[in-house]
């Protein structure tokens, strides 16, 4: 009969229309501003530069080595290392940037900056309500835009936050340990030293 | 401003010299002649039209100069490169990973496949291997990602016949549940990035697998749905059946691949020929069409979608545990040896190859994609010869490009 498949393409419309009703499954749509969808945990939106503790300028974890301006395919990092240094999460002295802006205009979000950090310092947003009147000036971020706390950064990305956490700590009793050993073989051979050459008044004080 | 724009006789605007162009440059390379009946009156003269690129049917910026007597199409002259982007060039000057997330811009529906495609021939052109666990997951977000495009192409076809919104709501329903399982695995819907040189990016999260398996359990039920909604539907089979026959010759000739040459009769697939990946490990059947219309166009997609979900049932039993990453693969600093390789996947379009030559720097020396949809897009006159106007929209639609993947 012709005819027939068009409704039985009807009956397949009026089915989802009064399945919408009770099975959720074909009421997909929601009411955005009001309604949200939970947010993803692997989301990504535009980078940002983590710190650590409250102070984002001493707790900065980025030591401006440029890797992510020169892999950043659009090249929207811009960095400025700084003169001095100042001391990183173990206490070694390290350059920090001067000046770091990122263009999120230009920004594909592509996370490539992150995979190349070795310092896990620039990590991804998840922040996507940017919208801003000033098109140049507002979308290009600065170092004080940028920088974000770990607590927020564990807030929106919890698995991730913690393995880069464990991974820093590892890093950190790693080099301690190795402080450590040295401090002591430094004792031992001045102890040693100092047994072997009785003669001399004072072996110099271990380092500490 | 009295004539400002007017123009004398010789084509040169008054007050401003032209460099005169040559005989006939930038029009079609035919002739305009009234046609005359067996009385020899006239009886009218050949239309031309632009479809394009600001069509609404056309799927992005694209342009088809049209030759029409009446309502027939006579002559149809494809023009690309209104969404050029210097994709290759670019590539050539970036590092291997940076044209990464460039690959997820040229035929933005199937990002997976296109980091797949790409990933395949740098591992070649590296001597990198991914790991099993890494061949299952580019195995199931590939098929996944036929799908979402077949499911989408499907939805777009009934668009451009003028089945305004349904059928394409319905698409995309289905596809936003496949989208948030990339999201959560790969964190973007579209743009995913995930598959690196010797691996993927990272390994799937908790409980993505049984989220997956939701999803590939529901979709039969909504490829039934969508198959009583449509395929007996009279309209639909009037408007396609017997519409922009594609024979098996000149498929084989003008080099189409993927669905197009398999509506066509022809049993080619490179999932079979060349079992890259793992393949050769998947049950799964070639549909293949008979008569090479539209109609067998739209079929041919349901059926390889059905196997799909058979390849990734079987994918997602089979999954084992273990690393995602090649140890050997390295993130910074990426150089390898000179020399060359072509990697190419059976995409949801067509072949989808890259053709890469390495002269030991950290960027290619030569890139080169070879793209299904511009390929699958050249024979676009040849079916819509004879045809009327509606139906040129409804054969492009059928063909299934993506406008970011013709022009790159």
């Amino acid at each position: 009969m012709l005819g027939e498949g068009i409704i039985k393409g009807l009956a397949e419309t009026a089915r989802n229309f009064v399945g919408s009703y009770v099975d959720e499954d074909r009421l997909t749509t929601v009411q955005y501003p009001e309604e949200r969808l939970p947010a993803q945990e692997a989301a990504r939106n535009f980078p940002f530069l983590l710190f650590d503790g409250n102070d984002p300028h001493a707790g900065l974890r980025c030591v401006a080595c440029q890797i992510c301006e020169r892999e950043c395919p659009p090249q929207c990092i811009y960095i400025e290392k700084s003169k001095d240094k100042k001391p990183d999460y173990v206490g070694k002295p390290q350059f920090y940037p001067a000046v770091f802006d990122i263009d999120i205009s230009v920004c594909m979000s592509c996370q490539i900056c992150v995979e190349v950090c070795p310092f896990e310092a620039i990590k991804m947003d998840t922040e996507f309500e940017l919208s801003n009147t000033d098109r140049f000036g507002g979308l290009l971020l600065d170092k004080h835009q940028l920088a974000k706390s770990n607590e927020y950064y564990h807030k929106i990305h919890p698995t991730e936050a913690a393995g880069v956490d464990s991974r820093l700590a590892a890093d950190k009793a790693k080099v301690e340990a190795k402080a450590r050993a040295d401090a002591e073989a430094k004792a031992r051979a001045a102890a040693a030293k100092a047994t072997a050459l009785p003669t001399l008044k004072a072996a110099p004080a271990p380092e500490a | 401003m009295n004539g400002d724009v007017a123009t004398d006789t010789a084509g040169t605007v008054s007050g401003a010299s032209l460099i005169p162009s040559p005989e006939g440059a930038g029009r079609p390379n035919y002739t305009l002649k009234p046609r005359t009946s067996e009385a020899g009156e006239i009886e009218g003269e050949l239309l031309e039209v632009a479809m394009g690129p600001q069509h609404p049917s056309t799927h992005g910026v694209f342009r088809m100069d049209v030759a029409l007597d009446g309502e027939r199409v006579v002559k149809l002259k494809p023009v690309f490169g209104y969404l050029h982007r210097n994709h290759e060039k670019i590539a050539e000057n970036t590092s291997y990973l940076g044209s990464m997330p460039y690959t997820d811009r040229l035929d933005y529906f199937c990002s997976l496949t296109n980091n797949w495609a790409y990933a395949l021939a740098v591992e070649k052109l590296a001597g990198l291997q991914a790991p099993e666990r890494a061949e299952y997951i580019r195995v199931i977000t590939a098929e996944l990602t036929r799908l979402v495009n077949h499911t989408c192409l499907i939805g777009f076809l009934l668009q451009d016949m003028g089945a305004s919104g349904t059928p394409l709501m319905y698409a995309f329903r289905e596809r936003e549940k496949v989208l948030d399982l990339f999201e959560s695995l790969t964190g973007a819907r579209m743009m995913c990035n995930y598959m690196r040189f010797g691996g993927c990016r990272c390994d799937l999260p908790a409980g993505w697998l049984e989220q997956a398996r939701r999803v590939v359990d529901q979709y039969p039920r909504f490829l039934d749905e969508f198959e009583r909604l449509l395929s007996e539907n009279e309209i639909l089979v009037a408007r396609t059946q017997g519409v922009g026959v594609l024979p098996g010759e000149l498929a084989v000739n003008a080099s189409i691949t993927g669905p197009m040459l398999r509506a066509a009769g022809i049993n080619y697939d490179i999932r079979k020929v060349d079992n890259y990946g793992i393949y050769d490990r998947f049950q799964f059947r070639v549909p293949l069409g008979e008569q090479g219309d539209t109609y067998d166009r739209y079929m041919i997609r349901l059926l390889e979608m059905r196997e799909s979900i058979k390849i990734l049932d079987q994918a997602l039993r089979d999954i084992p545990p273990g690393p995602v990453m090649d140890p050997k693969a390295k993130i910074r600093g990426f150089r390898p040896k000179p020399g060359e390789a072509y990697g190419r996947i059976e995409a949801p379009k067509g072949e989808l190859g890259f053709y890469l030559i390495s002269d030991g720097g950290p960027n290619p020396y030569r890139y080169r994609v070879r793209p299904p949809s511009l390929i699958n897009l050249t024979i676009l006159e040849d079916l819509c010869l004879g045809h009327i106007v509606a139906d040129v929209v409804v054969i492009l639609g059928s063909v299934d490009i993506v406008l970011g993947e013709v022009d790159r």
